[in-house]
């Protein structure tokens, strides 16, 4: 590689930005603020570009950019290193140009909070830890970006501090993180101890060289990838440690897009897909990710066909859209799962900045039962809303069809080798519940007669709210042809651009090129996805928009099971009587009362009161009184001859 | 016949305590005082003893010296007891205890 | 014969000791210890110290307690009350007095045993060579007491002189 890139600023703008803000933002006009924080995002996203204009990606191998070196202890040796390739290029790309849409959107949103600057300076820190990780060119630099996400995470969802909701969110989210941090802590500390290095340079290499691990043993390549996809799964929300992301939406509306939907929860399966070598080098790792993405996928689709809050659904729809990427990844479809993200990135963001819209238009009402009829009042919201639901649905030719239908085709039997027909199934039931819960909330939110009365006086969101949202509906229109499949006629033109990374992994997995014999096939199953997800927007309609009591009525006559569902599997009741009462009740009976305070203060405390009372007895000597003096003087001189006479005995 | 001189020793010894014992069992301050002289008394004793049995002059000496010393104390002392009567009003030991805790 | 006029004042000594801790009025405390201090004298001759023996009635028993009696006298102190003081001391005190006698019986009896004795005769020296010593060997000492004893007179004065 000729040149040098300079691939460092592009994450140290927004780091810039967070700290002129962070320091300085407090005293300064919005303008100023806005300015800052918008800009800095806003130049990293065009040097971003810039520099991959002229990036030559036909080359192949990936850019190496060694800033310095970071840990020197004997053989260990980690640098600084920024690695930039096609996968890379994609996750930066998603990251400033969504990134930026959304800070543009917040400088409205966010117009009337008097934390403003904290705002700002914690989205840009956000976005600076975002950019290193997904930059990164080794494993300790990646967890460090990835350690960052997890904490600005918890400062922008529990924004209003203030609020005990929001504050015990922040923490759920962070503590559950922790849990998938301690898997990803063990496996990058395997990988060092099994490679001797965690440059990607160097592990990719040395592990492409290894055996293939069987399917049924658990050599330690397994046992590495395991430990990654408990990381992926903690931070990326699937079972088991989904339980933070619906509690995430304490935060406001864009941290919820930029986070909870485009950028921080896609950090895992960036991760699965970048460890791309070791995951199909350990098969019973990569169907552990495949069964965890499919289950999370069905799981949570079907929990927001029932919930009540906006927001709440699109939560459990991030988490089910998540799972489409992990089975995509788990099958060997990496870069049909990282198409996935991308496209769901730009709907999805604008799903929560129309929610966003939406709550604003009628003061901060999140309930969806309260809505309705908001079609006349918000139409550009309302328009762009619908774009981006008719996208995840997988309506052709939107982006979420062209993506979906790659999943699914994958999925199966004749898309890969390690494809079943069980996968697809879940995949095709999962589509169905998407398109019906998003046309669900969609028909609630917008048809009908408004429910309340802010529903009536809803007023359409500021310009600098809409505009991102245009953008946004427009990059879900069209962001599905630079994948067209050449089933339909296109050239594969995305996964072709993401194959160099996946090189040595699919050196293993020669399975994808025979798509071209199936062509029919395929484009029989998109028809059959397509149908599905008719079918589930024609039954939200005839539930929510023709027969409205036709729904109340199924939910009774379902039942326990409807309230099982609208619990959320009461999974949280569980953990919080298995792990979290034990662990509180443990810490304060036994850490603080018995060892803290018992132990540890009474011993100081103890001492403390042992020399008052040897004080308070040893000050009775001085009693003024002469003949008890005397009597003190005479013990000692009786010692004195005791001892001399016991001498001289001797 | 003559006196072992261990004789000596041992009544000074008894002289001794029995100061001693004066000075922790009697309440009258002057009374306090005397057995003090007593213990000095005492001490002279031994001093004269120790001198026959070393054949040294020097212990009668120093008997001297303990004598002009015992003066100058018992001097100064009953002054200062003189001054404590006049505040106080008490000769008995047991009253005088201001410098306590 | 020594013996027995050992035994005598010894046993003169030890009464009247015996007599100044039972007394409840000072100024028989004060007799007492005038008798002790005679019996002093009288066995200072019997071990050949004349000139202390003398020295002990003219300073010790003529002028130290007669200051004594005239502080009796001028306080117009009375008989003992007797009071709560330290009650450590009656409890503590006898044991420890007693132990402290018996050590020092065995010290001195382990020491000087019984056959080394004295006799009247043999005495070390006559007065004259006290005088010399302390013009002499101890001049300094001399010198130094005789500013004790002026400061001593000072201190008296100022103190009991001083009106309330």
């Amino acid at each position: 590689m000729s040149g040098s890139y300079h691939l460092w600023l592009i994450p140290l703008l927004p780091l810039a930005g967070a700290a002129i803000n962070g320091l300085l933002g407090r005293t300064r006009p919005r303008s100023f603020v806005s300015a800052v924080g918008v800009g800095s995002v806003s130049l990293a996203c065009a040097y971003a570009f810039f520099t991959f204009l002229r990036f030559p990606w036909h080359a192949g191998d990936a850019y190496v950019e060694r800033i310095a070196p970071w840990v020197v202890a004997g053989n260990l040796q980690i640098d600084f290193s920024l690695y930039l390739d096609p996968l890379s290029a994609v996750m930066v790309a998603v990251v400033t140009g969504v990134g930026l849409l959304i800070h543009i959107y917040s400088v409205g949103y966010m117009a009337h909070d008097p934390g403003y600057y904290r705002f700002f300076s914690y989205l840009n820190l956000f976005t600076f830890f975002m950019l290193t990780l997904v930059l990164a060119g080794n494993y300790l630099l990646m967890f460090v970006g990835w350690e960052g996400v997890g904490l600005c995470s918890y400062l922008l969802i529990g924004y209003w501090f203030t609020k005990k909701s929001a504050a015990d969110a922040g923490k759920k989210a962070f503590i559950v993180n922790r849990v998938g941090d301690f898997g990803f802590t063990l496996a990058v500390i395997s990988i060092y101890w099994m490679v001797g290095s965690l440059e990607f340079g160097q592990v990719f290499p040395a592990v492409a060289s290894m055996p293939k691990e069987t399917p049924m043993s658990a050599g330690p390549l397994t046992w590495i990838c395991l430990l990654l996809l408990m990381g992926a799964a903690g931070k990326s929300a699937q079972l088991p440690l989904y339980v933070w992301l619906p509690d995430a939406m304490e935060g406001p509306t864009p941290v919820s897009a930029l986070i909870h939907a485009a950028t921080m929860v896609t950090a895992g399966v960036y991760m699965v897909a970048r460890s791309s070598v070791l995951f199909t080098h350990a098969p019973l790792a990569m169907t552990a990710v495949a069964v965890v993405g499919a289950a999370t996928a069905l799981f949570a689709a079907t929990i927001g066909v029932t919930q009540t809050d906006i927001k709440r659904v699109l939560a459990y729809s991030t988490i089910s859209q998540l799972g489409y990427m992990f089975l995509a990844c788990g099958v060997g479809a990496f870069g049909a799962g990282i198409f996935h993200l991308m496209t769901h990135a730009f709907f999805k963001a604008l799903l929560f900045l129309g929610a966003g819209s939406v709550i604003h238009a009628i003061a901060g009402e999140q309930d969806m039962r309260k809505m309705g009829g908001l079609r006349q009042a918000i139409p550009w919201t309302y328009g762009t809303f619908l774009a981006a639901a008719l996208a995840i649905a997988g309506i052709f030719p939107l982006s979420g069809f062209v993506s979906k239908d790659a999943i699914l085709w994958k999925a199966s039997p004749l898309g890969s080798p390690s494809g079943s027909w069980l996968y697809w199934l879940v995949g095709l039931a999962t589509a169905g519940l998407t398109a019906f819960y998003v046309f669900r909330l969609f028909f609630l939110t917008f048809h009908g007669e408004p429910r309340s009365e802010a529903a009536h006086h809803a007023h359409e969101s500021p310009r600098v709210m809409l505009a991102p949202l245009a953008v946004l509906a427009f990059l879900s229109v069209v962001g599905g042809f630079v994948g067209w499949p050449k089933a339909l006629g296109g050239h594969d033109r995305f996964e072709a651009f993401l194959a160099p990374v996946f090189r040595l992994a699919e050196e293993l997995a020669p399975a994808a090129h025979a798509a071209q014999e199936h062509a029919a096939l395929e484009i029989g199953f998109s028809l059959l996805a397509v149908g599905v997800a008719a079918l589930g927007i024609g039954l939200a309609w005839l539930l929510y928009v023709a027969r409205p009591r036709l729904a109340e009525r199924s939910a009774e006559r379902l039942g326990a099971l409807y309230r099982l569902v609208l619990n959320k599997y009461y999974v949280d009741e569980a953990y919080n009587f298995a792990i979290v009462r034990p662990l509180v009740v443990g810490s304060t009976r036994l850490l603080w009362r018995a060892i803290d305070v018992g132990v540890i203060d009474a011993a100081v405390d103890g001492v403390a009161q042992g020399a008052r009372n040897i004080g308070g007895s040893a000050r009775r000597l001085q009693s003024g009184n002469i003949r008890s003096y005397a009597g003190w003087v005479l013990a000692g001189a009786v010692l004195v001859v005791s001892f001399m006479t016991f001498l001289w005995a001797k | 016949m003559t006196v072992p001189i261990s004789w000596y020793l041992i009544l000074s010894a008894v002289l001794f305590v029995m100061g001693v014992a004066g000075f922790l069992f009697k309440r009258n301050i002057i009374t306090i005082f005397m057995s003090i002289e007593l213990m000095l008394n005492a001490v002279n004793l031994s001093f004269v003893a120790f001198s026959y049995v070393l054949r040294q002059l020097s212990g009668q000496v120093f008997v001297f010296f303990v004598m002009v010393v015992a003066a100058a104390e018992a001097a100064v002392g009953l002054a200062i007891i003189i001054v404590v009567f006049r505040n106080r009003e008490s000769l008995n030991v047991d009253d005088i205890e201001l410098m306590k805790f | 014969m020594d013996k027995v006029l050992f035994l005598i004042f010894a046993g003169i000594a030890v009464g009247a000791a015996a007599n100044l801790l039972r007394s409840r009025h000072p100024i028989h405390s004060a007799l007492s210890l005038i008798g002790v201090m005679g019996a002093l004298a009288v066995l200072y001759l019997l071990l050949g110290a004349e000139f202390i023996a003398a020295v002990q009635v003219i300073v010790y028993a003529g002028a130290i307690m007669v200051l004594f009696v005239f502080t009796i006298m001028l306080l117009n102190a009375g008989a003992e009350v007797p009071t709560s003081g330290s009650m450590l001391a009656r409890y503590l005190g006898i044991p420890l007095l007693a132990l402290l006698l018996l050590q020092l019986v065995r010290l001195l009896l382990g020491q000087y045993p019984p056959d080394q004795a004295s006799s009247f005769g043999t005495f070390v020296g006559p007065t004259e060579k006290i005088g010399r010593l302390l013009f002499t060997q101890y001049l300094l000492p001399f010198e130094v007491t005789s500013v004790l004893i002026l400061v001593a007179v000072m201190g008296a004065v100022v103190l009991a002189g001083r009106k309330p």
